[in-house]
């Protein structure tokens, strides 16, 4: 537990600097429980510091072996129209997503 | 076989009922369409029900006289799998209208079998939870005690097999969600090896870990599931090409022999009192039944949380990158540009649970950061996978409770995500390992909850793992135990 008066793992800013780097616009009471919330788990992960891993790869995937690429050849797959049927904003005129302008 | 019990029936009495004529695969739907129309508004097992296309379905079975393992079986599919047609959310507001144009490979599979999906179970958002209490479309609630927790995030299946609204669901796990809410609820849950069932169609949350599986009354019905799911896919680069065993043909009753180890040193502390008089009890029930027991260390067991909880948040923030309002799903109003419309559509469509994750994983992959989290929790999965390796040099399976508790009260932990992460002690090291792990009951708290016992098996060995759970059964009877 992170006692009284013990600084976070976390700063406001640190905050501010994850959520835009993940596309969250946060409210200051999301902020502010984050910052609390997140520095607690990141306390508690940080005991893996503590295992000595020098010389130990790193596993990404626990597949011994990946299966062989299949061949690659032309398959069926989602029509326009199908592709376009989830699609908040779609233009069907022009088979494409619709965006906000970009810049 | 008895129709009033129908609800209660294994899907292999069910199976062997439609194919002896005595009932028909569309009586055995509508009874079931009947008792989730019943029971569904006090449990929130189900999100969506696919009424029309089951009835449909079962007509075709009872027509083509269908012989298939699953014949005229129903079956509840997890809402984070796709199924062509049928409303797919992932439990998340990002997704509430969300209509796949294809089905997963397992749930084309099942189809292909006989079985006749019913419905879309609830689950945590996205699967990122242990109670369903993140879903977007509220908790499930246990059948045992509609106060309680369901276990997550295959809390809505684990509900739909305990309530007798589906004899066998699907469910996914990451790090315990199949295990965990079949052990609160009382049924039987199988998360298979990493790249023994497909994963085409599954909404990804953190792909080194997913994997699907089935959750079932007994051992032999999730064996039979097992058989239909599990196998190469060419849609799944990951689904391995190992030949699968005949699972349930595995289930000989005898486990005269087997190697059985249990982390002793685990199960010192913060284990509850009731867990461990039903995991002692188990453990003697195999032993009678010619088990050997033999203790084990698994020494970086006590890191596997932390590891988990950095790769899995890792793996999500870059896979739930993708839900940006473009393409698929919910947008928000009131973006003026490209970025605002991305900011506002993840704020508004992801709840509390995930944007914690995804705020996590983005922080342990960021530059300065990436070394001691992300990086360090990889070296640190080597070593939990080696203590696995190093086990399985003198025992053959692994045993543990599946759960240091049963469920607790709706409510009790939300406000708390790490008490929440730490429950996962005993399920997320068999992710991180890719290993097979079965959840089978073991037996009742004084208040009447159920408790799991987690069997974990060497890669690809489920069958000794669905032996175990089948010959334990056999002396057993907290799997016929059903909720009133």
């Amino acid at each position: 537990m992170v006692a009284f008066g013990m600084p976070e793992r976390l700063t406001r800013a640190d905050v501010d600097r994850i959520a835009a780097l993940a596309r969250l616009e946060l409210s200051d009471a999301e902020k502010d429980l984050f910052v609390h919330q997140l520095s607690h788990v990141l306390e508690y992960a940080e005991q893996i510091q503590q295992i000595d891993t020098s010389g130990v790869p790193p596993t990404s995937q626990v597949l011994s072996h990946m299966p062989a690429d299949r061949d690659d050849e032309r398959r069926p797959g989602l029509t326009n129209a199908e592709a376009l049927a989830n699609a908040p904003d779609p233009s069907p005129q022009t088979g494409l997503f619709r965006v906000p302008r970009v810049l | 076989m008895s129709r009033e019990r129908l609800p209660f029936h294994t899907a292999r009495e069910v199976r062997d009922a439609v194919l002896a004529r005595q009932i028909s695969a569309v009586e055995v739907c509508e009874a079931t369409l009947a008792r989730i129309a019943a029971q569904n508004t006090a449990l929130n097992a189900f999100l969506s029900v696919a009424a029309e296309r089951a009835i449909e379905r079962a007509r075709a079975i009872d027509r083509d006289k269908h012989t298939g393992p699953l014949a005229g079986v129903p079956i509840a599919v997890k809402d984070n799998i796709m199924t062509r047609g049928i409303t797919t959310t992932a439990a998340s507001k990002m997704l509430r209208t969300f209509v796949p144009p294809y089905d997963a490979t397992v749930v084309a599979r099942l189809e292909a079998s006989g079985a006749v999906v019913i419905g879309k179970t609830n689950c945590d958002e996205f699967a990122m939870g242990s109670t369903t209490e993140n879903s977007a479309f509220g908790p499930s609630r246990n059948p045992w005690n509609p106060d309680y927790i369901s276990g997550g995030s295959s809390g809505g299946s684990a509900v739909a097999v305990a309530a007798g609204l589906s004899p066998i669901a699907l469910g996914s796990d990451t790090g315990g969600s199949i295990r965990q809410p079949a052990s609160l609820c009382g049924i039987v849950g199988l998360k298979p090896t990493y790249g023994r069932v497909s994963r085409y169609g599954l909404i990804a949350f953190a792909s080194s870990l997913d994997q699907v599986g089935p959750m079932a009354r007994t051992a032999y019905d999730a064996a039979t599931a097992l058989s239909v799911l599990a196998g190469p896919d060419p849609l799944d680069a990951t689904a391995s090409q190992q030949p699968c065993a005949d699972y349930a043909g595995a289930l000989s009753g005898d486990i005269r022999g087997v190697r059985l180890g249990v982390p002793r040193r685990m199960l010192e502390q913060g284990v509850e009192p009731a867990v461990h008089g039903c995991f002692d009890g188990a453990l003697e029930i195999l032993r009678a039944r010619g088990a050997e027991l033999v203790d084990i260390d698994l020494p970086h067991a006590p890191f596997a949380i932390s590891t988990y909880y950095v790769i899995a948040t890792a793996e999500a923030s870059s896979n739930l990158a993708r839900y940006d309002g473009v393409r698929y799903g919910f947008r928000a109003e009131g973006g003026r540009n490209v970025r605002e419309m991305y900011e506002k559509t993840r704020s508004q469509g992801f709840g509390p649970e995930v944007k914690r994750r995804i705020m996590l994983g983005t922080y342990v992959l960021s530059a300065g950061y990436y070394d001691a989290y992300y990086l360090k929790a990889q070296q640190v999965r080597t070593l939990v996978r080696r203590d696995y390796d190093r086990a399985f040099e003198t025992v053959d399976a692994v045993v543990m409770p599946t759960s240091p508790t049963a469920a607790f009260r709706i409510g009790e932990k939300v406000e708390d995500p790490l008490s929440l992460y730490l429950t996962d002690v005993f399920t997320v090291s068999a992710n991180l390992a890719g290993l097979p792990a079965l959840s089978i009951p073991c037996g009742l708290t004084p208040d009447s909850l159920p408790i799991g016992l987690q069997l974990t098996g060497k890669p690809f060995d489920e069958a000794t793992l669905l032996r175990i759970g089948d010959s334990y059964e056999r002396d057993t009877n907290w799997w016929k135990a059903c909720p009133s």
